[in-house]
């Protein structure tokens, strides 16, 4: 597709691209099949065979997800592929005592990822704050971020760690894939 | 060289100079502590670097202490080290709240962030320091963490549903 110098081309371009998504969003034999089993299925399968976690390592549970992300364990082999930046990411995999100052840092990286994502409390300190219930922890991330899975462990291993992010392909797979466009739309609405 | 004759040399020396600066001087399974007046610190300092017998020229650590209940409430704990002549010394420093100590940055310059920590966790303010402000906790932290008048499970908030209220406490 060439890109023209117009603007106006540009305008009249994506004009006509909107029209084409409309029609196809409003197509009813389309409409059928995205909301058929097996195409639902489709999706959530693609969703959990490649989950692009971001590394969040905060103490010592963080070696633990590095040594989950080496040959030894390979998480690659499940399609899960390290990414250093919350734009790339899907699930952020929140590694370790989480204190007070980190607190809005966590928040902040999880408002930039984009949707569908979700968040693996790995060990003891982000489940519940472990041994730390102290004035500078955070009591678990749940109370910063909607947590998916807990690991316990102290650290966990990275069998452990495995076992928690097939918790999580577990649970995408049973999730409603065009739940969030459900609720935009209803938030559409409601802001109209 | 061996332990009496560094003690008489960190203890004898040091009284010599500050005769009338020194409040009290121990010393305890070979370790010398002198405590010394606050105002009288950064000479007591200068003097433990530049004198060719004691030589310290490593400020291991500054760390507070709060004996709450006693008057002055804080002490301020040096430990130095001298790494030609192999020996130690421990000088305090007694303040009350609000008080502020002498910064000893200029001196060594391995105590800043040392007296940061001090500031942070007791609130004990250094005189003289260049970057005075919290070193670990957040800027916007309310409280001195380290002080036995905060709980240690500290205040209820949106991060911690376990800590105390700040009611209660009064």
């Amino acid at each position: 597709m060439r890109i023209s110098d117009n603007p106006i081309e540009d305008s009249v371009l994506f004009t006509s691209l909107e029209s084409i998504a409309d029609l196809l969003r409003n197509n009813p034999i389309l409409k059928t099949v995205k909301h058929s089993q097996p195409f639902g299925d489709l999706v959530n399968w693609g969703r959990s065979s490649a989950l692009w976690p971001m590394t969040f390592g905060l103490a010592c549970c963080a070696i633990e997800m590095i040594a989950a992300g080496c040959s030894r364990y390979d998480t690659d082999r499940f399609g899960i592929v390290f990414r250093p930046s919350p734009r790339q990411s899907d699930v952020m995999v929140v590694a370790g005592t989480m204190t007070k100052k980190i607190a809005p840092a966590v928040k902040k990286l999880y408002d930039q990822m984009p949707e569908p994502r979700w968040v693996i409390a790995q060990g003891g300190c982000a489940s519940a704050g472990g041994p730390y219930n102290t004035y500078s922890v955070v009591q678990g991330t749940d109370l910063v971020v909607p947590v998916d899975v807990y690991i316990p462990g102290c650290p966990p291993r990275p069998d452990a760690l495995l076992f928690g992010f097939m918790q999580l392909m577990e649970k995408i797979r049973k999730e409603n894939p065009y739940i969030l466009e459900e609720r935009r739309i209803r938030l559409d609405n409601v802001s109209r | 060289m061996s332990p009496v004759d560094n003690d008489t040399v960190l203890v004898d020396k040091v009284r010599a100079a500050f005769r009338d600066k020194v409040i009290s001087t121990t010393v305890h399974r070979g370790e010398v502590t002198h405590l010394v007046c606050a105002s009288a610190l950064r000479s007591v300092c200068t003097f433990l670097k530049t004198d060719p017998d004691l030589r310290m020229n490593f400020c291991a650590d500054v760390v507070g202490v709060d004996y709450m209940g006693e008057t002055p409430r804080f002490e301020v704990v040096y430990h130095f080290y001298s790494i030609p002549k192999k020996h130690r010394i421990r000088i305090k420093v007694r303040v009350n709240e609000g008080e502020t100590v002498p910064s000893i940055t200029s001196i060594w310059a391995g105590a800043d962030w040392a007296e940061r920590e001090v500031y942070d966790m007791f609130g004990i303010a250094f005189e003289g320091h260049p970057n005075m402000k919290r070193i670990y906790l957040a800027e916007d932290w309310e409280g001195y963490p380290l002080r036995k008048d905060y709980p240690v499970r500290g205040y209820k908030d949106r991060y911690n549903p376990y800590g105390v209220d700040r009611e209660e406490k009064d």
